[in-house]
């Protein structure tokens, strides 16, 4: 799937990195646990979340993610979005839940990974 | 390739800044051309003892050497120091509050994570004086 098709499944905006758009990705995971994320997550390429702050962004990174989805309409702070910038990380936000987003993603065919 | 050494100081009031010493390991190991799959091991292992560093210990130091078949990471702190070693290294095991939670982190993951991912994760710790973490990681 194409980031740009998760943004049009999710009714979301980029908020950067809508340059990437045409960047094919095969599977996500969902979280606001960074923990988590750096435990289990291994070749998911993009992180749906809840959680604003520049540690999603920098988890992402060292994960080697190319998209964030944050979820419920959130909008981390514009530091945030800036560092996304610099890392060249897509930023999505969406105006769903995280249950829903998930869902619909996986339903049109991203996969949880492994 | 002669080893290269870095050094940062990993500043323990600023969570916002925590991560920045991992980041700048990571583009230097990626500009060396090292295996992209071994660049992700030291960033995770480091990434997560400078998170500890910062939400445990009120931050330190972290010191870099990366040889031709290796890289050595040694993050310095002069925190509180862990009581228990062994029941620290255990999956789930945390000391963390409600508002480490909130920022994501505090799962009690950490130590089990860098121990995974470094080829070798030496701690060494005294109580009131500090925690050195040492993580070694060897290129394939
Ligand atoms: N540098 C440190 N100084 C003092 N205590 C530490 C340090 N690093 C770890 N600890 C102690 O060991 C515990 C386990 O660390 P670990 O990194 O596994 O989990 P965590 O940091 O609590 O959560 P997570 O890493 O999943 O976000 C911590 O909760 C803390 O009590
Ligand atoms: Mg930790």
């Amino acid at each position: 799937m194409k980031i740009n098709e998760i943004a049009d499944i999710l009714e979301g905006t980029f908020l950067t990195g809508a340059e990437f758009g045409e960047k094919e990705v095969f599977s996500a995971c969902g979280s606001d646990m960074m923990s988590d994320v750096l435990a289990y997550v291994k070749d998911q390429a993009v992180l749906l979340t809840g959680l604003c702050n520049p540690q999603v962004v920098r988890t992402a990174e060292m994960m080697d993610m190319v998209c964030i989805v944050f979820i419920r309409g959130k909008k981390p702070p514009k530091e945030v979005i800036d560092l996304a910038e610099k890392k060249g990380i897509a930023l999505i936000s969406s105006p769903r839940r995280m249950f829903s987003a998930c869902g619909l993603l996986y339903s049109n065919g991203l996969k949880p990974g492994n | 390739m002669d080893a290269i050494h870095l050094e940062y100081d990993v500043d323990g009031k600023n969570f916002v800044s925590a991560g920045s010493a991992t980041e700048s390991v990571k583009a230097q190991l990626k500009g060396l051309g090292i295996n992209p799959a071994d660049v992700r091991r030291v960033a995770i292992a480091m990434y997560e003892g400078e998170i500890n560093m910062v939400i445990h210990a009120n931050g330190g130091k972290a010191m870099v050497d990366i040889f031709m078949d290796k890289v050595i990471v040694k993050l310095i702190d002069t925190g509180k120091g862990i009581p228990d070693i062994e029941q620290a290294m255990k999956p789930g095991f945390s000391t963390a509050d409600e508002d480490v939670r909130n920022l994501g982190f505090g799962a009690g993951m950490g130590l089990p994570n860098m121990k995974k991912y470094a080829d070798e994760c030496i701690i060494e710790s005294e109580v009131g004086k500090g925690t050195t973490v040492t993580l070694i990681t060897n290129f394939s």
